[in-house]
């Protein structure tokens, strides 16, 4: 194990001795494949023709007439095959797999989004699958859940800590330091040890290289702003990583939960409440208390809930290369409701965080400006949350009629 | 110095006996009793743990001690007090073990100076291998404080003569692959590991993870200096209460 992965104070490889000679291999095996331009190209060919891409960037008239300020361009992840950009971690990681000829995948997951893709990926594949997720995100992300046991893997809720995204990630090193000889980590999210953020940000770049080429493909500049919403930083990189040597401004959104005042958030960069730590293996911004305990985080949505934060993303918000805001709990569902309402498209609640903020900030803007929001993935996941957002009181008298037929 | 002290009492011993506490679980009155009991037995040496939140190497049973304590208000600073106070009261060498967070919030200097102001003798803190430890490191060696490293089955020669490079006091060897608390074959696989760890450093062998009666025990003798029990004594604690940890301890030597 070398000393490497630092970005700037942040990263690293916090392992525990058992782990060592399996993150060596896995460190050898992506160098491997970085100086390979076949792989990059396998994995392009893969994920064009198992998946959607290059998704398409949708511009939102409607939208943009509604604030009268910056043109707003929408790059669609939720067109992805399973309805998220994780898709595109979860295929280059599975032909990591395959060459490092192991036969079981295990992973985390918050929204469920990273878990069906990795069962899906499992699937097609012809790996053993096997998600944790904490036993609140069970209950929230229902639908997921279901998909999940479909496609074959097996959802093990994870009932310790706070039974959120940190403690399914706790789980699942558990099972990896028993199992490394078969099995690969799929790690969700541009966070944990060396090479894990490096790698995750390498795939999820195929958002911010197509974006690129097609804001001048469409309108022969670049734009102002890019929005994406940060959970562990995936999304946010991979659109990033496409404009980090323009004259751009990266914008990221965390969870704002009920304010940040209120500390019932989960905002380690724009809040003041999270500090330098080291846990899962990496050093970052973690919400934690003066001792070093990790804090209960909050967030409408599962998949914006974690107490830590991509190292890359830590430092770049220390050496000013990139801006972040949060987003509260309300802010996110008025601006899934216009979203819904304008352009006919349904954001999840994570990526709707994205929308909120630059909703908040396209009136300020010229018309000559434009921004690009990411859409890391469709809504559908969080029927039950919105709808219980919403109030509805149809969805409410289907959930009663649905319960009688079970006899519940 | 604690190599010494280990070696010294191997002249008596045909093998060391360490044990492991979450402080404060599942109290701070029940984890000095507990300590007073296992000093009474005849335990060798004894680990210390702060309680993380995120302890990522412990399984169900330590986990769980490790969420209890938290809850039931152990802080790092309850922590040091007791560890002073155990450190005053019985005369066996005590070290901590954490997660690198503890540390790192608490100041690696200013946490090492202080374990050498109350008389702690190192420290296991398995989520810092050497590589990340640059500022730990100088901060034990400034104290005179042994840093306890890690060897584990999957360690290759190479890497356990640089991690042997590092160590002081002793080095733990863990028995197996996986998570504190679950069962060990103790095999001749185990025994030729073994063999390999005692080739790659003259420090004594510490073996733990999964070692929970007196037959696991012998089986150590002459392949081990030092058994560790960690998850059990939780376990007799949780199902037999603190009464029951000396005549535990007794039943293994
Ligand atoms: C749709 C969607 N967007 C965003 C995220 C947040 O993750 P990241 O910050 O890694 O993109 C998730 C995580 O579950 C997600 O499902």
């Amino acid at each position: 194990m070398k000393n490497r992965g630092y970005y700037g104070d942040f990263g690293g490889a916090y392992l525990p001795e058992i782990l060592v000679a399996t993150f060596d291999e896995l460190e050898a095996r992506f160098e491997q494949i970085k100086q390979d331009p076949n792989f990059w190209k396998t994995y392009v060919a893969l994920m064009s023709s198992y998946s959607c891409r290059p998704t398409p960037l949708t511009f939102a008239q409607n939208l943009t007439d509604h604030f009268g300020g910056a043109k707003i361009y929408i790059k669609r992840e939720d067109l992805n095959h399973t309805g998220a950009h994780k898709l595109n971690n979860v295929m280059g990681q599975g032909l990591l797999v395959q060459k490092m000829g192991k036969k079981r995948v295990i992973a985390e997951t918050g929204a469920g989004q990273h878990g069906v893709a990795c069962a899906t990926m499992a699937a097609k594949f012809g790996f053993d699958c096997t998600i944790y997720m904490g036993e609140v995100d069970v209950i929230r992300q229902r639908p997921n859940v279901f998909w999940m046991e479909q496609l074959g893997a097996t959802v093990v809720p994870v009932t310790d800590g706070t039974r959120i995204l940190k403690d399914a990630i706790n789980e699942a090193f558990r099972d990896w330091v028993s199992h490394m000889d078969t099995t690969h980590y799929v790690l969700g999210t541009a966070c944990g040890p060396h090479p894990f953020p490096e790698m995750v940000t390498y795939f999820q770049s195929i958002i911010g290289l197509e974006a690129r080429r097609q804001i001048l493909e469409i309108e022969g500049r670049l734009p102002k702003r890019v929005y994406a919403c940060v959970g562990g930083g995936s999304n946010a990189m991979g659109l990033f990583s496409g404009f980090s040597n323009d004259p751009v401004e990266l914008v990221g959104v965390e969870a704002g939960g009920r304010g940040l005042s209120t500390g019932l958030h989960a905002s380690r960069l724009k809040s003041d409440d999270a500090s330098p730590g080291i846990a899962q293996g990496y050093k970052t911004y973690f919400l934690q208390d003066d001792d070093g305990q990790m804090k209960e985080t909050h967030s409408i949505s599962a998949g914006l809930d974690y107490v830590g934060v991509s190292p890359i993303l830590a430092d770049m918000h220390d050496k000013g290369l990139a801006r972040f805001e949060s987003a509260t709990d309300d802010e996110v569902i008025a601006a899934l409701k216009l979203t819904m309402q304008k352009e006919g498209i349904i954001p999840a609640l994570e990526s709707s965080h994205a929308f909120a903020l630059a909703f908040k900030e396209a009136p300020g803007l010229s018309k000559e400006d434009i921004i690009i929001i990411n859409q890391s993935g469709r809504g559908d996941k969080d029927i039950f949350t919105v709808a219980d957002a919403f109030d509805d009181p149809k969805w409410k008298e289907f959930i009663r009629t649905k319960a009688e037929q079970y006899h519940a | 110095m604690l190599e010494s002290y280990i070696k010294e009492r191997l002249k008596t011993k045909k093998i060391l006996l360490m044990t492991h506490i979450v402080m404060g679980y599942p109290s701070f009155d029940a984890s000095y009793e507990i300590v007073r009991q296992m000093v009474e037995a005849g335990v060798d040496l004894m680990e210390l743990q702060i309680p993380f939140s995120e302890p990522m190497a412990d399984g169900p049973v330590i986990l769980h001690a490790n969420q209890k304590a938290i809850e039931e208000g152990s802080t790092v600073q309850g922590c040091f007090e007791f560890a002073q106070r155990v450190a005053q009261e019985f005369s066996i060498p005590f070290l901590f073990m954490s997660y690198a967070n503890i540390l790192y919030k608490y100041g690696m200097e200013r946490f090492s100076d202080r374990m050498a102001k109350i008389n702690l003798k190192g420290a296991i803190v398995p989520d810092l291998p050497p590589e990340e430890g640059k500022d730990y490191l100088l901060a034990m060696a400034k104290n005179n404080l042994s840093p306890i490293y890690i060897f584990s089955p999957e360690t290759s020669e190479e890497r356990m003569g640089y991690i042997g490079s590092f160590a002081q006091g002793f080095v733990y060897c863990l028995a197996r692959k996986g998570v504190t608390g679950k069962t060990t074959s103790f095999s001749t696989d185990l025994a030729d590991y073994l063999g390999r760890c005692r080739k790659a450093t003259p420090l004594p062998l510490a073996v733990g993870f999964g070692v929970k009666d007196k037959a696991d025990i012998d089986f150590l003798k002459g392949k081990a200096d030092i058994a560790v029990i960690g998850s059990q004594t939780i376990r007799v604690v949780e199902e037999k209460g603190t009464a029951a940890i000396g005549s535990f301890i007794r039943s293994l030597v």
